[in-house]
């Protein structure tokens, strides 16, 4: 409606169509922050008016609440995102969102600059959080589905500490070389291809490609019992290669 | 209008609008040079308009028009819009044209026209600055209104802070010029018109002066409880009359009484009417000219068991030329007369339609990105901010790009031909449309990639009106710039696209109904008429339902005989199929292409059908309050009404009667009105007046609910001396048996009367409960079968309330009845029509499309983690059992493609398809300046 009723706004938004607000993953919020925007604007219907009756507004709605808090870890300013639900009949308000968001992020000042972070540690910082998205994801998995009906309640659905120690203690996937028995099994089920597979050579879980799903652990037959979890310790560094050769148990 | 149901020629007359529609793009340039200013009709003449603009935002055809003061039509003087407009839409020749038409039917939908509060000069309208209708208030709120959605007081433009809404202005009023019915709507809308001016001004004090609260829809009692908990807000029940104008602040005052304050006179910033519905303009010109009878009041006369049919055969009405209609039964009276004009012309069905002929497509998906950018001026819209040539040498610029051109209007026909022509030419695969928002106009850009011969998937729109020049109108380089990045994240997504296609399936033609009452039976009907094989479920041994406990209307019709004459149709119609003392075993499927099994009689069989209606039906409330079930003489007003038609000689012996109303409903376990209760009781009190005149009838009530037409029975009742006592729920009757006078027993029925101030004591032969209307055990059970949705009450819930309220959520399921919400016998065959009309729309077609952007599965990264099947709420996506463990499957036919689970997938396994992540990244990426 604003478009229609030539409301002006300032320039710097760019806008970029979803069917439904709950289409916007944690990961674009992070690239876009990662490409060096600014400011990161949701817009989604009015709460509890959805036409379809999936109400996905609400999963925006808490994954702003649990990005906004990862900003906070990092150290960028969570007013940089925003999130804010109206119908399309609200075309004046939207006007005023935008300029009020574009003057916020002005006010804020260029990515990191504002916040006094090296550019080298944001980009290293953003890079680390995208790479641990799908293991976010995962340990929220029941709260980014759910419906805040109190505004008051907002705050308390992700807290600091609870993010913090998310991210701090971060699981990791680990494959003991001594129990080992290639059978590649783990390979075979791994979502990200991130497991060094080679016949009767014990297999290796590339950290980099990793994206902590804990698929290798549920499935490595319990009589290897050959991944372990471990978090808040670092991963030992690969067997080299020539020494993998699988000694079979008798 | 001439001839006969089935063959009618119709005359009309199109007045011109001095513009040729299919030339006009519905730019507005034209309106912005226009020098006339006259009152704006669409905002009730508080703000002006232009001679020549668009009658509202959202119109159809989106287009303008001229009205009459404008300056060339009465002067041949000024002529500016037809040098503004680039399409040369103008046209000052355009007459008044004939146009003859040939149908089978007619579908009245008139609407109603506002009550006018100024013709008998009450309530200070037209006097009084600041004594406004609904309607105009209405308008004042809306964001498209006369103040851009402020809300302002005539006298002085500033923000009114006390606020006074009086109700029932032109409505229940028995006076010259009033109307007597009630106009059902104006409760729920002054409720919301109260909601929304706390939300622009949380300080506003706003007053509602009514009678009765008149929360009677699904939902409403809860909306009722929503306004009345708002701070600074009153409900007054108190009738009220204007006092005067305060001359300095141009206040209103208004006197109403209170029974605890008495008169009052009380100042307002600002008084709202809220005005009835009456019948449209011109009602009886419309009457006559189409040979159809109107009511008492004005509206159409309507068949009681045929609500959509007018008269004269062949002429059905939909929407408030019925009567006061609110939305949900307008849209849903539209479906019925759909589905009653299928009826009457299926023999006729799809001889108009013709097939549209595509090219064949060409695959390109090997090829290397070939973009083509069509950058749009439109008009002077774009063109006058954005510096369109430097952004055409931009787009050129960009990595794929083949080929750029502008446009004048991309949206013209033969821009949209120019644009297929250059895609076949240039041999481009991708198709950038820089122009206006795809909400519009995005069906028409992929019709012309099939006319192309690409695949209609390949196409972006780039929004650089709506979101840039519209928007930015006072900074041209800003613009240009934007719009180039607008271009440059377009044609980066555009690289990523993919050919989709939508697929057909086939539908199964039979419908199932499952129960077997009057709403199923009369969508079952409906169906088999229109040569649709019907499978009518139903759990009791004989059909009918509900009306088999009912015995008259208020309007006088015989219900058990319609019903035999119902169930003579059903079981007489060779495509209806009737399962009686059936259950379903179990459902599945999906839209087209359900399987239900059923067993009647130790049968079992398994029915395939591609629709489905639940009609599964109420049921009464068993009270456990007022001696109910101790006492025998007291009695639900079900049971009452068989008394009544059995001529019980207790009752009709009985000198004395009390109704209680709402009896377990409108509280805390049931928050909800019935309904039907306040019309039945008085129903059941005129019937027993009829029997015995010299019978004391007590109504006790909270609100009687006798809306639209009803309130002239509530009126009669009350003029045949039934007694209307007003009690409030925190101090209910009570009920007790006693010795009576002559040494009778007697049920003494204590209760306050508000009015008096003090405790009456009546003693009754007879108390009447209405018990409230409770979701059948049958809907919950359908409910969990058919994986549909109930609301806190226990009500099916509707899809949307307006927009689809006779649809489920899950396609191919629809609902009608009382297990809907409670409901007269007339509104349920008008759902029930409704419910056929809207399975009509599926099963008249040999496929169903189903979208090419929905979500799929790849399974070598699923984990099987179920984020995705909690995300969906169409219950689109399953598992499957595979050797690499359990992964996730979707159903392309029910997901509906808003990637909820997309966002929700930890490894991105399951991807929305024509907006995956990679086309979305890749336009977050290409946001910023590479």
């Amino acid at each position: 409606m604003s478009g229609v009723s030539r409301l002006q706004y300032t320039t710097e938004s760019r806008l970029i169509r979803v069917m439904c607000s709950g289409r916007v993953d944690l990961a674009f919020v992070f690239r876009a922050f990662l490409k060096g925007t600014d400011g990161v604007f949701i817009g989604g219907c009015r709460l509890n008016e959805c036409n379809y009756d999936t109400h996905g507004n609400y999963h925006a709605l808490n994954m702003v609440l649990l990005a906004k808090r990862i900003m906070e870890h990092i150290g960028l300013s969570p007013e940089r995102l925003r999130v804010e639900f109206m119908s399309s009949g609200d075309g004046i308000r939207f006007a005023e969102v935008m300029s009020e968001f574009g003057r916020k992020v002005k006010e804020l000042g260029p990515l990191g600059q504002g916040e006094g972070l090296d550019e080298g540690i944001l980009k290293s910082k953003l890079a680390e959080i995208t790479r641990l998205i799908p293991y976010i994801k995962m340990a929220k998995k029941e709260k980014l589905g759910s419906r805040l009906s109190n505004p008051e309640r907002y705050a308390d659905l992700f807290t600091r500490d609870e993010i913090d120690r998310l991210l701090r203690e971060v699981t990791s996937y680990y494959i003991d070389p001594a129990k080992c028995q290639a059978c590649m099994l783990c390979a075979r089920r791994c979502p990200a291809e991130a497991i060094i597979s080679v016949k009767n050579q014990i297999h290796v879980i590339d950290q980099e490609k990793c994206i902590k799903c804990g698929t290798c652990f549920e499935v490595c037959p319990d009589r290897f019992g050959a991944v372990k979890e471990i978090s808040g310790v670092t991963v030992p560094p690969p067997i080299p290669e020539g020494e993998r050769t699988v000694v079979r148990k008798k | 209008m001439e001839g006969e149901a089935g063959d009618f020629q119709i005359t009309l007359i199109k007045k011109p609008k001095y513009i040729d529609e299919d030339q006009c793009t519905g730019c507005t340039a034209c309106v912005e040079y226009c020098p006339v200013k006259y009152p704006d009709p669409f905002n009730q003449e508080i703000s002006q308009n232009k001679a020549i603009h668009i009658y509202f935002a959202q119109a159809i055809p989106l287009v303008t028009y001229i009205d009459d003061s404008c300056l060339y039509l009465k002067e041949k003087k000024c002529g500016i819009c037809e040098g503004i407009c680039k399409n040369h839409a103008i046209d000052f020749n355009q007459r008044a044209e004939k146009i003859e038409v040939k149908v089978g039917a007619v579908i009245l939908a008139p609407g109603l026209e506002p009550y006018d509060p100024g013709l008998r000069h009450d309530y200070g309208y037209g006097q009084f600055a600041n004594v406004v209708t609904s309607l105009d208030y209405e308008r004042l709120m809306c964001a498209t209104g006369p103040y851009q959605g402020e809300i302002l007081r005539a006298s002085d433009r500033k923000h009114p802070h006390k606020i006074a809404w009086i109700q029932c202005v032109g409505s229940r009023q028995v006076i010259p010029g009033g109307n007597s019915y009630c106009s059902g709507v104006c409760c729920t809308y002054a409720q919301k018109q109260v909601i929304l001016t706390k939300e622009h001004d949380a300080e506003a004090e706003c007053t509602i002066f009514h009678n009765d609260i008149r929360s009677y829809n699904k939902d409403f009692e809860r909306f009722y409880q929503r306004t009345e908990s708002l701070p600074g807000v009153r409900f007054i029940r108190s009738y009220v009359s204007i006092g005067r104008e305060i001359p300095a602040s141009k206040n209103v005052t208004i006197r109403y009484s209170t029974p605890d304050d008495g008169v009052k006179e009380e100042e307002f910033g600002l008084v709202v009417l809220s005005v009835g519905l009456n019948p449209p303009a011109d009602y009886t010109a419309l009457a006559d000219k189409f040979g159809i009878e109107l009511n008492a009041h004005g509206f159409c006369q309507t068949n009681p068991v045929d609500p959509m049919e007018a008269t004269r055969p062949g002429i059905f009405v939909s929407g408030a030329f019925r009567g006061p209609t609110d939305i949900p039964e307008s849209v849903f009276s539209a479906s019925a007369a759909g589905s009653e004009c299928g009826e009457l012309l299926n023999y006729r069905r799809g001889k108009l339609t013709q097939a549209r002929i595509y090219p064949p497509e060409k695959d390109v998906a090997q090829e290397e990105p070939r973009i083509g950018v069509f950058v749009c001026h439109c008009g002077a819209n774009i063109g006058r901010i954005v510096d369109v040539p430097a952004t055409v040498e931009y787009a050129l610029s960009l990595p794929h790009v083949a080929y750029a051109q502008e446009q004048l209007f991309s949206c013209a026909t033969n821009s949209a031909k120019e644009i297929s022509d250059m895609t076949r030419e240039k041999g481009l695969n991708r198709v950038v449309i820089a122009a206006c928002s795809p909400r519009t106009l995005e069906p028409l850009f992929r019709d012309t990639l099939r006319e192309a011969g690409i695949n209609q998937y390949y196409l972006d729109m780039a929004n650089i009106r709506e979101h840039n020049s519209w928007v930015h109108s006072k900074e041209r380089e800003e613009s240009t710039r934007k719009a180039q990045d607008l271009i440059r994240m377009s044609v980066a997504r555009a690289r990523h696209l993919e050919p989709l296609q939508e697929f057909d399936l086939p539908v199964n033609k039979a419908g199932l109904v499952v129960g077997g009452g009057l709403a199923g039976m009369t969508a079952a009907l409906s169906l088999a008429n229109q040569g649709h094989e019907v499978y009518l479920v139903e759990k009791e041994s004989d059909l009918g339902g509900m009306a088999r406990r009912l015995h008259s209307t208020l309007e006088g019709l015989d219900v058990q005989q319609y019903l035999i004459d119902v169930v003579g149709k059903i079981y007489r119609h060779p495509l209806v199929h009737v399962y009686t003392e059936a259950a379903i075993l179990e459902t599945g499927g999906y839209v087209g292409n359900f399987a239900t099994k059923v067993k009647s009689r130790g049968r079992v069989m398994e029915i395939k059908h591609g629709a489905t209606l639940l009609a599964t039906g109420a049921e009464e409330y068993r009270p456990t309050e007022y001696l109910y079930g101790e006492d025998e003489r007291v009695v639900t007003n079900l049971e009452l009404e068989e008394q009544i038609a059995g001529r019980d000689e207790r009752l009709v012996g009985a000198r004395s009667l009390v109704m209680i109303q709402c009896v377990g409903c409108r509280n805390a376990e049931r928050n909800y009105c019935s309904r039907v209760c306040c019309s039945h009781s008085i129903k059941n009190a005129l019937n027993l007046k009829a029997l015995n005149p010299q019978m004391d009838i007590y109504i006790l009530f909270r609100d009687m609910r006798t809306y639209g037409y009803y309130e002239d029975y509530y009126r009669e009742a009350a003029g045949k001396e039934v007694r209307f006592i007003r009690y409030e729920p925190t101090d209910p009757p009570e009920v007790e048996p006693a010795v009576g006078e002559e040494g009778l027993g007697v049920l003494r029925v204590t209760v306050t009367d508000p009015i008096l101030g003090k405790r009456l004591e009546i003693d009754a032969d007879v108390v009447a409960l209405a018990a409230a209307v409770i979701p059948s055990a049958g809907s919950q059970e359908a409910a969990r079968l058919f994986k549909v949705n109930s609301n806190p009450d226990g009500f099916f819930k509707e899809a949307h309330v307006k927009l689809r309220p006779v649809d489920f959520v899950a396609d191919g399921i629809y609902l009608c009845g009382m297990a809907h919400y409670p409901k007269f016998i007339t509104e349920t065959l008008s759902q029930a029509y409704a419910a056929a009309g809207r399975a009509l729309t599926l099963l008249s077609h040999d496929t169903v499309v189903a979208s090419g952007s929905v979500c799929e599965v790849n399974e070598r990264k699923c984990i099987g983690c179920g984020a995705c099947i909690s995300a969906c709420s169409y219950g689109a996506i399953e598992f499957r059992e595979t050797r690499q463990g359990k992964k996730a499957v979707v159903n392309p036919v029910i997901c509906k493609g808003d990637g909820l689970c997309n966002a929700k997938c930890p490894t991105g396994a399951i991807s929305l398809k024509h907006h995956t992540d990679e086309e979305i990244l890749s336009q977050i990426d290409a946001a910023v300046q590479p």
